[in-house]
C-alpha cells in the first residue's frame, strides 16, 4: 500500500470514529480558548479589580470573582495555558524518556534490558507524587518549566514498560533481522525500520502522558508546591478551597478549573480509544 | 514461585533504598541552605540567628562528614527517629505520623476494595452491550479524568453545603471527645462518607474503563473464537473472558496505587480529614521539613507493603507464577 493512500485509509477510519471527533473537539475548544482568552480577559490574573469582593457571574466578570476580587475568567485562561504547558512540555519529556529507555531495553535485550527493567520497575513502584513533592517542597523558586521538568522525569515507566513490550515483539521479524544483516546502525534501525511501525503506539504513550502530566500538575499545585510565579487551575482550586469558598457558596469560582481539567483529560483519554479503535480493526464496533 | 517471590522482593528492597537515598539526598543537595531559609523566616537578630544556625545544623546532623551524615539517617531510621516536628514542637515525627495513619487506612482501604470490585462488575457488563456501554463507559471516563480533589470540593459543596446532610470537615465533630458509643461511631461515618465518596468514583470510573477494555480484548482473543465455535454458551465465553481480564487488573490496581495515594491525599486536604494528607499540607505551609520528608517515607513504605499484599494475591490466583513461568507481572 502505498504511503497516501495509508495516510487517506487511516483518515478516512479516524474521521468516522465518534469518540476521536468528540475528544478531538472538546481539546481543540480549550486549546482555542487558551489562545483568544487572554484577549477577551480584560484584566490580569492576580489584580484586585472588584473591590465588592466574591460576586457570581455578571456582563462585566463572565465568571464572577473571587473572595479577593480577582477576575475568574482572567485566572481561568491564564491558568488554562499553563495547563496545556505542562502537558505538552512535562507529557512530552515523560513521552521522550519512556520511548528512549523502552527502545533501547527491547532492542537490545540481556543485560542492559534487565537493568532498565529493573530500573523502570523501582521507579513504577515509587509514588509519582512522593518524589515530585520531596523535590518540589525544597525548590525555592518553582517556574513551570521546573514543575514540566519533574514530572516528565517521574512519569516515564509506564511509556517504557509498553514500548519496551511492543519492541520486544518487533525485533525478531523478519525485516528488522535483513535491516540488521544489511549493516544498519541499532539507532538506525530501531528509528527507520521499528519507531514507523508502531507510531500508534508512540502516538497514544504520548496522550496518555499529557493527560497525566496535567493532573499530576494539578495535584502539586493544590497542595501549594505548584510554580510560585504563575497562576494555574490547581492553584485556583487551591485558594478557594482554602478561603473559604465552599462555605461562601461562590461554586464559580472553584467550578471552572476543575471542569477544564476534567473536560481536557477526559477528551484526551476518549480520543485515544478512538485511535487504539482506528489503528487496530479488531476492536471496531461492527 | 521462589523466582518471583525473590525477584519482587530485590526489586521493593531496591526501591526502599533509593526512596530512603532521595529523601536524605534532596535537602542536602538542592540550591540553597534549608537552615539559612527557616532562619531568614523566622526574622531573628543577628548574633541569635547565628546561635539559632549552629543550633539547626547539630540538629539536622550537618555539622559531620557527608559520608557519615547517610549512615547516621539509616541508623536514625531503623531507630523509628525521624526527627522532630516543628510545626507540632515538640512531638517526634514518627508519633505525628502514626497518629494520621489510621485515619488514611479507613479511608483508602474500603475506597480501594470497592471500587476495584464494583468496577470490575461493572466494566465486564458494559463490554459489548450496547446500553450499558453507552452509559457506563462516557461515565467511567469522565470519572477517571476529575481530579481528586475537584470531586471532593463538589461533593463536599453540594452534599454539604447545598443540602447540609453532611459534615465537611475533620474525622469526627469537634464538640464530640473521641468514645464508644453508637453516636460516636454514626458521626465518625457521617464524616468519613463524603472522602471515601469521591475516591470511591474516581476508582470506579477507571477500574470500569480498564475491564471494559480488556473484556473487548479478550473476547477477540483466539480461544473466545475457537469456544464461540465450538458453540459454547456466551455466558461460559465471557466467563473465561473475565478470568483473564482480571489479572491485568490487579496488576493495574499495584501499578496505580500511587496515583490513588495521591488522590487520597488532595482529598484529605478538601474535607480536612486528618490524615497524612492533611499534615502535608500544614507541613509544607509551616516548612516543616522533617515532617515533610517522613510522610515521603510512609507514603512509600505504604505503597511497597500494598504492592507486595497484591503480589501475595496475584501468587494466589495465578497459577504461571507458582510454576516458575513468569506470568503477567515479570
Amino acid at each position: 500500500m502505498s504511503e497516501d493512500k495509508k495516510i487517506n485509509e487511516f483518515l478516512y477510519f479516524a474521521l468516522r470514529n465518534k469518540k476521536l471527533r468528540i475528544g478531538l473537539f472538546i481539546v481543540l475548544f480549550f486549546l482555542i480558548l487558551t489562545f483568544i482568552g487572554p484577549m477577551l480577559a480584560q484584566n490580569d490574573p492576580f489584580d484586585y479589580v472588584n473591590p465588592g469582593g466574591a460576586e457570581p457571574p455578571s456582563s462585566e466578570y463572565l465568571f464572577g470573582t473571587t473572595f479577593f476580587g480577582q477576575d475568574v475568567f482572567a485566572q481561568f485562561v491564564y491558568g488554562l495555558r499553563a495547563t496545556f504547558l505542562v502537558g505538552l512540555l512535562g507529557g512530552g519529556i515523560g513521552t521522550l524518556i519512556g520511548v528512549l529507555i523502552g527502545f533501547t531495553a527491547g532492542y537490545r535485550g540481556g543485560i542492559v534490558d534487565e537493568l532498565l527493567n529493573m530500573l523502570t520497575n523501582i521507579i513504577l513502584v515509587i509514588p509519582v507524587l512522593a518524589v515530585l513533592l520531596i523535590i518540589a517542597a525544597y525548590l525555592e523558586v518553582r517556574t513551570i518549566l521546573i514543575e514540566c521538568m519533574i514530572i516528565g522525569l517521574t512519569a516515564w515507566p509506564w511509556t517504557a514498560r509498553a514500548i519496551r513490550a511492543q519492541t520486544f515483539s518487533l525485533r525478531t521479524r523478519e525485516f528488522v533481522d535483513l535491516a540488521r544483516l544489511s549493516g544498519m546502525k541499532s539507532s538506525k534501525v530501531i528509528f527507520t525500520e521499528i519507531a514507523p511501525n508502531m507510531m500508534s503506539y508512540l502516538v497514544m504513550a504520548f496522550i496518555l502522558q499529557f493527560g497525566g502530566a496535567i493532573l499530576n500538575a494539578a495535584t502539586l499545585d493544590f497542595i501549594g508546591l505548584g510554580p510560585t510565579n504563575a497562576i494555574s487551575l490547581g492553584l485556583m482550586m487551591q485558594v478557594a478551597v482554602l478561603w473559604g469558598a465552599l462555605q461562601l457558596g461562590s461554586w464559580w469560582w472553584f467550578v471552572p478549573p476543575g471542569l477544564a481539567i476534567t473536560a481536557i483529560v477526559g477528551a484526551l483519554y476518549v480520543m485515544n480509544v478512538g485511535l487504539d479503535e482506528v489503528f487496530n480493526p479488531k476492536l471496531r464496533e461492527m | 514461585m521462589r523466582r518471583y517471590f525473590s525477584r519482587k522482593l530485590l526489586i521493593y528492597i531496591l526501591t526502599f533504598f533509593l526512596a530512603v537515598t532521595i529523601d536524605w539526598l534532596i535537602p542536602r543537595f538542592m540550591p540553597g541552605d534549608p537552615v539559612q531559609n527557616m532562619l531568614s523566616r523566622a526574622m531573628l537578630r543577628a548574633d541569635a540567628a547565628e546561635v539559632m544556625y549552629g543550633y539547626y545544623t547539630k540538629a539536622f546532623g550537618l555539622d559531620v562528614p557527608i559520608g557519615q551524615q547517610y549512615l547516621n539517617f539509616w541508623n536514625a531510621l531503623f531507630h523509628g527517629d525521624l526527627g522532630t516536628s516543628v510545626y507540632m514542637f515538640p512531638t517526634p515525627v514518627t508519633k505525628v505520623l502514626l497518629r494520621a495513619v489510621p485515619y488514611d487506612i479507613f479511608l483508602l482501604i474500603p475506597s480501594i476494595l470497592l471500587s476495584w470490585y464494583a468496577g470490575n462488575k461493572f466494566g465486564a457488563y458494559a463490554a459489548r452491550s450496547k446500553w450499558l456501554d453507552n452509559t457506563v463507559s462516557p461515565l467511567g471516563y469522565v470519572l477517571t479524568a476529575t481530579p481528586y480533589m475537584w470531586l471532593g470540593i463538589l461533593l463536599a459543596w453540594f452534599f454539604g453545603i447545598v443540602l447540609g446532610k453532611f459534615p465537611i470537615a475533620g474525622a469526627y465533630s469537634f464538640n464530640l471527645v473521641p468514645h464508644l458509643s453508637w453516636m460516636f461511631i454514626w458521626d465518625v461515618l457521617k464524616h468519613w462518607f463524603l472522602p471515601f465518596a469521591s475516591l470511591f468514583l474516581v476508582g470506579f470510573g477507571g477500574q470500569a474503563i480498564g475491564m471494559r477494555n480488556m473484556i473487548i480484548y479478550e473476547l477477540e482473543a483466539d480461544y473466545s473464537h475457537y469456544l464461540e465455535a465450538l458453540g459454547a454458551p456466551r455466558s461460559l465465553v465471557r466467563k473465561y473472558a473475565f478470568r483473564n481480564a482480571v489479572l491485568p487488573q490487579i496488576t493495574g490496581l499495584a501499578l496505580s496505587l500511587g496515583v490513588i495515594v495521591a488522590g487520597a491525599l488532595v482529598t484529605e486536604v478538601v474535607f480536612s480529614y486528618p490524615g497524612i494528607g492533611y499534615l502535608l499540607l500544614a507541613a509544607i505551609q509551616n516548612q516543616d521539613y522533617f515532617l515533610i520528608q517522613g510522610c515521603f517515607l510512609f507514603i512509600i513504605i505504604g505503597v511497597l507493603f500494598a504492592n507486595f499484599v497484591i503480589d501475595i494475591v496475584y501468587l494466589l490466583i495465578d497459577p504461571r507464577t507458582r510454576t516458575g513461568m513468569m506470568g503477567e507481572t515479570a
